[in-house]
């Protein structure tokens, strides 16, 4: 019990609310933008045709092997140290899963529905808006929850190269090889990876309405897949 | 950006370059190996119980929402640092994918099947290793290979711990000296033709083992990123 009384003395002595909510900020304000433009991006590159399928296929591809250190340092060596460089970085690395799952689930949208729409006399507007998009939801919810799982995380880096945020604690902890230092950085990063997870999961079941929820636990308990 | 690359210091630390970008696959290869032999028994265990298998899949995705910075952090006070904190901390991450895709993978065999399997007699032994196994490996190597594209990225991060690899180019040999541009650009370059060279590897690796199911790729998790 007392590595966790150290921690706490570290984390306070270690300007840990400041740091703490600077972590915060960063995360915030990058998650904001990553899912505006993501989302944009994801509508466009449905609607893209072929170079829109070409446009989801390398953002995969791009997202998934791109380091996200390798692209934080980049980023920091192109421009500067700071808070809008960070964002910067942050907002990059978040915008492809964002995108790739809207992009997946409008186009998974189911064809009938869509179909239906038009027949109703809908512009492609009001497809998009009243049918594609709510349809896209889970999937776009998935995207948002790992966005902002990998944009907390990052941060964490980012405070490695001189962002500010936890990172810097945990940075001062490893270098000066004092747990309690490296602890009050890594506790409370992670406590703040799972509240954002959460919060996003929260928001998911807030927006899905309750009938769909209960027609999907039942199409799940019936073995059906979604 | 080419320009701002100054080839002269790559030309003379060919041999540094070439050291870490061994030293990072071995890193790679060591978590992604442990991460298999942890990840296929336990899935093994808990197939055929869903209370089982819900808690491993939600220890995985608990497991893999911790920040990796923070997780490498973890592991100091117990393993000091150096390579092993790196490998297990890699192996941690690539559990939460192959976890994930080899419950669903062998969840995913068809109860007819099963049933026919026992209705011509074969043992449990023998269902696994001749019906169950085989029907799984599709969604077991596709596991392997988001958990191997994840690991080459993160396992950057093992320079944190003095694991080596990649990220001292990035860290000790650019951002530490004075953000030097040169060796940031090579080490993420390599990083990422790494990873797509062992993705196209294992997709033929896939393509040879499981030459039933060329026709219907199945990819359970790409769409989650």
């Amino acid at each position: 019990m007392s590595l966790l009384a150290d921690t706490w003395t570290a984390f306070t002595e270690n300007e840990g609310w400041e740091r703490l909510s600077q972590h915060v900020r960063l995360s915030l304000v990058a998650l904001l933008l990553a899912v505006t433009i993501g989302v944009l991006l994801g509508i466009a590159c449905s609607k893209g045709g072929p170079f829109g399928s070409f446009a989801i296929a390398a953002t995969g591809l791009i997202g998934r092997t791109v380091p996200t250190f390798a692209a934080m340092a980049l980023v920091i060596a192109f421009t500067s140290i700071g808070f809008w460089p960070a964002v910067v970085g942050l907002t990059a690395l978040g915008i492809p899963s964002v995108l790739l799952n809207v992009a997946t689930g409008i186009r998974g949208a189911d064809a009938a529905a869509v179909e239906a729409a038009r027949g109703m006399g809908l512009t492609p507007t009001q497809v998009l808006g009243r049918v594609e998009l709510p349809l896209a939801l889970p999937l776009a919810f998935a995207g948002l929850r790992s966005a902002a799982v990998m944009i907390v995380s990052t941060t964490a880096l980012a405070g490695a190269v001189g962002a500010g945020g936890l990172g810097v604690t945990i940075i001062a902890g490893l270098s000066n090889n004092q747990t309690d230092v490296l602890l009050a950085g890594a506790i409370p990063v992670t406590l703040l990876a799972v509240v954002a997870e959460g919060i996003v999961l929260a928001a998911q079941l807030l927006t899905t309405p309750k009938r769909l929820r209960r027609a999907r636990r039942q199409a799940q308990l019936l073995g059906r897949s979604q | 950006m080419a320009e701002a690359i100054d080839w002269d210091w790559i030309g003379r630390h060919g041999d540094d370059i070439a050291a870490a970008t061994l030293a990072h696959l071995e890193l790679v290869g060591a978590g992604v190996g442990l991460a298999v032999a942890v990840a296929v028994p336990v899935a093994l265990a808990v197939r055929n119980r869903p209370i089982g298998a819900t808690v491993a899949s939600g220890t995985a995705t608990v497991l893999y929402t911790i920040p990796s910075l923070a997780l490498f952090a973890f592991l100091i006070p117990v393993f000091g640092i150096g390579k092993t904190p790196a490998i297990l901390g890699l192996a941690v991450y690539a559990l939460g994918v192959l976890i994930r895709n080899t419950v669903t993978g062998l969840r995913g065999v068809p109860a007819p099947v099963l049933e026919a399997a026992r209705g011509m007699g074969l043992s449990r032994r023998q269902v696994l290793y001749r019906v169950e196994l085989p029907l799984a490996v599709p969604a077991i190597l596709t596991g392997i290979r988001l958990a191997t594209i994840e690991t080459v990225a993160i396992a950057t991060i093992a320079v944190f711990v003095a694991g080596g690899g990649l990220g001292e180019l990035i860290l000790t040999n650019g951002i530490e000296r004075n953000l030097f541009v040169t060796p940031i650009v090579a080490g993420t370059v390599i990083a990422v033709c790494m990873a797509l060279t062992l993705d196209l590897l294992l997709v033929g690796v896939q393509r040879i083992v499981t030459p039933w199911s060329r026709r219907i790729a199945t990819r359970p998790d790409e769409a989650h990123g």
